[in-house]
């Protein structure tokens, strides 16, 4: 301890980091937009406060978008590093794959925001239109057929977005923890927004965010044990301390395990899943999506840069849980989804099981030169856009209370409304696997990069998506072959906004179905991270 | 190696291109199109049908006789490539044009038999759109779009069966058509990824040239066999089958009896190099083969509505072509030449029985029909026809192609070769004596009608398909077993039909003794029904056997007492454990939303803390695994 106080006073100025500013511009747009959102909540009137919420958010997101594509064009021509040792002292790295994911998590929240901003179906809108008052009193009831809405989920979602790109950029596991903080905390707050069912939301909120403090301890932890270990939380620097460092083994396992975790948990793979059905079906419907796509997303990005860039010489050690985790999540997903009667549950094990199916992918990712990297990309991708338009299908249909997603009530639909039925039809076709949509392309690539190196993980996991299918083609066969029920819920018509969402969902997961190969080819070249 | 695709052969695209189109055009265009979509849907088979015409004469000519059509790449990244394209080859093109050929003749008499329904333009985008799934199928070049026209027909499939869905059996049928072709599914999608797994491709060229150890050649055949007894109904996953006969009927004429029920049977046929790996699938088709067989006899005898009786008859003869293709090589093209024949002679008995139902007012109780051959004479003599073929009545259809499969089954040899064919030759005479009844029951003996049905013969648009297919029940056969014309012209796809080897039976005495047994099932079954009056009503007091036929052989209750039910109770075991509640009901199709606040509520009972318990016990069991594996 001395020698560290020692060492602290013998360098008595700390250098400023040469930030490359242009490599984070995506972040620092977002983030602007969200501090912008924060004074049109302050400035603008509260009849005007929702469509500048909506200006903001979508332009700042397409700005970012922008942004992440002059990044990636720059990043493909010019083989140097761009900003990665130079910002922040290499605590960030813009590389190829960040910068994929980054632009899937920009392009994902802009559809969700658009689900957010849809006013047609319901008065106001999904969110709630005070969230602080009481559920059940006198000022709830009247707000709830109010045209008022709690416009501050515009900023929360840019701030938790802002997370999200940090999120898979990180080479620095602390500013990897704070990235996972400012993701997480709008996102507890965001799931306590329903305008419907408040209770129920509240009860989400409250438990999602209990379970992911729990979860923030553990990566902290092993955070604490790694740096204990490595004198420092680079992940650089933390990969060459497994060659050099004479400190006892348990200090790195267990940080590794605990920081796993950490990441595991926000991902929803079992056995660190619970939270999911709850979180997801409490939710408001879009948050939900939001969170079903880029939440994972972002998390499978920072995993994969933990896993490449800090413990690529420790595979075989890591490799059996990912084994474990993989098999747990897609077993628990797809036989659990089967018993549900809800919808936005089967969605959330449909999400439990998927995180299985992408860890498959994960577990050659240190040895097969970009193959599994790519084709795990890919598969977060392709699932984002067919999940997040699916979820928002569930705002159609509804009845008094609101969505309706009892699987019963949605027996027949498509006597009712052909269109939303087939739209549906297509998503759960994807998610299933069949051929001719994203998600077998997804599955498909998956398998295959995994192949190799775990074929038996990947029969299982052959056999857990046959399990699944079951499950999504049985609301197949319920939408179109069954009575529809005597309270049968009525088909809400969506505004532009919804409308643009959805139709954007459905034609890429059609588009990933039949010619995958620009996408696919994007993700193979940007299969690349920077420690 | 095959030719490219060039001349008329280079637009075998349209094939497949043209029935979707107009599928497409007869569902989106809407009640503009009511006047014509018929005619248009019932005309897109016949051009097909000449244009396949004139393939098969332009690849008579080609080198070997099989020309490739590469279409487009599908996907394509780095090494790995996927192709989409088109095979014409002389097994692709028998099936090419058995859909196009049976199919333009069971689309004109739709034409008529549709006439009052009005959902007619739908039911004809819907029989186009299956007819280019099922040309996609069989002209495929690899297993992955080969797949995607296998996932075309089933839903092509369900829609049909489901067509009259306000129909409750419809609707039910549907369903369990579509669980029992998921079931295989599986099988064939787990096929193709071992395909890709051990040869990163799934094109014929590669996948049939290849060489596999015998473990991953027998996965790859048991999976691929799993594929084809979902689709084709057989054991054990038959029983949807029967139920399908809810569509309409040119539906049974054309899906449920004639092309897509087969494609199991061209899938194997297809793989025979695979199959010709593994010995041990090989004995399992024939095992299958012969237990259907028997199971479709027994069950057809229990049956009351003559559209099932036909139904099981099918089943009952795709296990012969299991059984022929089990057998192996040299006998694979005799089961594709029974196929072809039974496309026929089953598509007259099911457009006769579709006859009938359309005069006695959609009623289909044998009890309540006979006595009709004096009054639809022409529906008479075509299920005659049909019949004669069938039961395999000398010089028709059945004689010349079911024979050789028992021929065939006998030469096998040793125990398992006796086992078999004497399973196919007691079959045979189950197939007279059922088919006897059927005949008896609903043309023969007094009137048994309602009194408000007045039967007359079906329009010309009905009935001329009907005497050209039961004309090509009758002399088919003989033209296809003539002078091994067929058999030759498949060789190159699936081999040289063995002939000559060891007879364990001299031929020509197992065809008298086939011919005996046919005519002693045909007369007991003449003797039990056509010299006493049917009753109307089944009768209650029957024997255990006829009782067990009724209820196909317990089929469907053995599957829900030893699938369904312990599936219900693992999933709800599985969800006791997860301490969550999810209301009882597994099906998804619970009645009724009572009590749904309730159910809210209680769904609610997830505890933060045991959440955060499970989360704890899986991070120590993931720091334990990690250390473990460390300091093992």
């Amino acid at each position: 301890m001395s020698h560290v106080l020692f060492a602290a006073a013998t360098v008595p100025t700390i250098k400023t980091p040469s930030i490359a500013y242009h490599a984070i511009a995506p972040i620092l747009i977002v983030l602007g937009a969200a501090l912008l959102g924060v004074l049109v909540e302050a400035a603008v009137p509260r009849r005007e406060r929702f469509n500048a919420q909506i200006a903001v958010t979508v332009l700042g997101l397409i700005g970012a978008l922008v942004a992440v594509g002059l990044l990636h064009n720059t990043s493909l021509t010019t083989p140097s590093p761009v900003g990665s040792s130079e910002s922040f002292y290499g605590a960030l790295s813009v590389d190829p794959a960040g910068l994929f994911l980054q632009g899937t998590v920009l392009a994902l929240a802009l559809m969700a925001t658009l689900l957010i901003s849809e006013r047609s179906i319901e008065i106001g809108s999904p969110i709630v239109a005070s969230a602080a008052v009481v559920v059940g009193s006198p000022d709830d009831k009247r707000l709830a057929n109010s045209e008022r809405v709690q416009t501050e989920i515009f900023p929360l979602l840019l701030f938790a977005v802002s997370g999200m790109l940090i999120f898979p950029i990180a080479n620095n596991l602390l500013l990897m923890f704070i990235a996972l903080e400012v993701l997480s905390l709008p996102l507890y707050l965001m799931a306590g927004l329903s305008r419907r069912r408040r209770l129920l939301s509240q009860e989400a909120s409250l438990k999602y965010f209990l379970l992911g403090a729990f979860a923030s301890a553990f990566f902290l932890y092993g955070l604490a044990l790694l740096y204990g270990y490595a004198n420092s939380v680079d992940l650089p620097a933390i990969f060459n301390a497994q060659r050099t460092s004479g400190k006892s083994d348990v200090l790195l396992y267990l940080g590794l395990g605990l920081v796993i975790v950490g990441l595991l948990f926000k991902a929803s793979v079992a056995p660190f899943h619970s939270w999911t059905p709850d979180v997801y079906q409490g939710s408001p419907t879009p948050v939900a999506a939001f969170m079903a796509s880029c939440t994972k997303v972002a998390s499978f990005g920072a995993l994969l840069r933990v896993l490449v860039i800090g413990f690529s010489g420790s595979t075989w050690d890591w490799r059996p849980i990912i084994w474990g985790v993989a098999i747990a999540s897609m077993v628990i997903g797809a036989i659990l989804g089967v018993t549900q009667t809800d919808i936005k549950r089967v969605l959330a094990y449909s999400s439990i099981a998927h995180a299985g199916f992408i860890l498959v992918g994960l577990v050659a990712v240190t040895s097969d030169k970009g193959q599994s990297l790519a084709s795990v990309m890919f598969y977060v991708l392709s699932y984002g856009f067919t999940t997040l338009a699916a979820f928002g299908l569930l705002m159609l249909v509804r009845d008094a209370d609101g969505e309706a997603t009892h699987l019963s009530q949605w027996s027949g639909l498509a006597r009712k409304s052909p269109l939303v039925a087939s739209v549906m039809t297509i998503l759960l076709l994807s998610m299933a696997g069949i051929p001719l949509t994203s998600g077998f392309i997804g599955k498909f690539y998956v398998f295959r990069a995994a192949w190799h190196t775990a074929g038996p993980l990947v029969v299982i996991a052959l056999l857990c998506s046959a399990v699944a299918a079951f499950y999504y083609l049985r609301i197949v066969v319920l939408m179109f072959f069954a009575e529809p029920p005597e309270n049968a819920p009525t088909i809400a018509i969506p505004g532009w906004s919804a409308s643009v969402a959805l139709t954007t969902g459905v034609v890429v997961t059609v588009f990933l179905g039949l010619l995958p190969e620009p996408i696919v080819d994007l993700a193979v070249k940007a299969a690349h991270l920077r420690g | 190696m095959t030719t490219t695709a060039h001349g008329i052969e280079s637009a075998a695209w349209l094939l497949i291109a043209l029935p979707l189109i107009s599928g497409a055009v007869l569902l989106l265009a809407g009640k503009r199109a009511n006047k014509w979509g018929h005619l248009l849907g019932a005309l897109v088979p016949i051009v097909l049908f000449v244009y396949a015409l004139m393939l098969f004469f332009a690849v008579k000519h080609e080198h070997n006789r099989e020309v490739s059509r590469h279409l487009f790449n599908w996907i394509h990244v780095g090494r790995f490539s996927i192709d989409a394209g088109l095979l014409l080859d002389p097994l692709s093109l028998v099936f090419v044009l058995l859909i196009t050929g049976v199919g333009s003749l069971i689309h004109i008499y739709a034409v008529g038999y549709m006439s009052h329904d009005p959902g007619r333009r739908r039911f004809f985008g819907y029989f186009n759109i299956f007819v280019a799934a099922m040309l996609l199928l069989v002209l495929a070049d690899n297993y992955l779009s080969l797949y995607v026209g296998w996932e075309g027909v089933g839903v092509a499939s369900y829609l049909l069966i489901s067509f009259y869905y306000d129909r409750n059996s419809a609707a039910t049928a549907g369903n369990k058509a579509f669980f029992a072709n998921r079931v295989g599914d599986v099988g064939l999608s787990v096929a193709i990824m071992l395909m890709f797994a051990y040869l990163g491709n799934t094109s014929f060229q590669t996948v049939l040239h290849s060489h596999l150890s015998n473990g991953v050649a027998s996965a790859i055949a048991f999976m691929l066999l799993l594929g084809a007894c979902g689709k084709s109904g057989q054991f054990p996953l038959q029983t949807w089958l029967p139920d399908a006969m809810e569509g309409p009927t040119p539906v049974s004429a054309l899906i449920h009896a004639a092309t897509m029920v087969t494609a199991g049977v061209y899938l194997i046929a297809r793989s025979a190099a695979i199959f010709d790996q593994s010995q041990s699938a090989r004995t399992m088709i024939t095992i299958i083969g012969a237990i259907t067989l028997l199971y479709g006899c027994v069950s057809a005898f229990g049956q009351d509505d003559l559209k099932k009786v036909l139904a099981y008859s099918t089943v009952s003869q795709i296990g012969y072509m299991f059984l022929a293709v089990g057998l192996g090589p040299g006998v694979y093209a005799i089961g594709i030449i029974h196929l072809l024949g039974h496309g026929f002679f089953k598509a007259a008995l099911f457009l006769s029985a579709g006859s009938v139902m359309h005069a006695m007012n959609d009623r289909i109780d044998m009890r309540r029909f006979g006595g009709l051959r004096t009054v639809m004479p022409i529906t008479f003599a075509v299920f005659v026809c049909g019949y004669l073929a069938l039961i395999g009545f000398p010089l028709a259809t059945g004689f010349w192609t079911k024979d050789k499969i028992i021929e065939a089954a006998f030469d096998k040899g040793g125990t398992s070769g006796w086992i078999l064919g004497i399973a196919a030759l007691l079959g045979a005479g189950l197939t007279a004596a059922y088919m006897t009844r059927a005949l008896v029951m609903t043309f023969f003996g007094e009137k048994r009608w309602e009194d408000d049905v007045h039967p007359h013969e079906a329009p010309k648009s009905m009935t001329l398909p009907m005497i050209v297919l039961g004309a090509l029940s009758l002399v088919g056969g003989y033209l296809l077993i003539f002078g091994g014309g067929v058999q030759h012209w498949l060789t190159p796809s699936v081999g040289p039909s063995v002939e000559e080897g060891v007879h364990t039976v001299n031929p020509t005495v197992l065809s008298i003794l086939t011919l005996v047994v046919i005519a002693l099932g045909a007369y007991g079954a003449y003797a039990a029904y056509g010299r006493k009056a049917v009753p109307v009503e089944k009768p209650v007091a029957v024997s255990p056997i006829t009782r067990a036929a009724r209820k196909n052989i317990y089929a469907d209750a053995f599957n829900e007492a030893v699938l369904m039910k312990p599936g219900q109770w693992l999933s709800r075991a599985l969800v006791y454990f997860d301490n969550r509640g999810v209301d009882g009901a597994v099906t998804g199709l619970a009645a009724g939303m009572g009590g749904s606040s309730s159910r809210l509520r209680r769904m609610q009972t997830g505890f933060v803390r045991s959440y955060a318990l499970s989360m704890l016990g899986g991070t120590i069991a993931v720091v334990a695994v990690l250390l473990a594996v460390r300091f093992q």
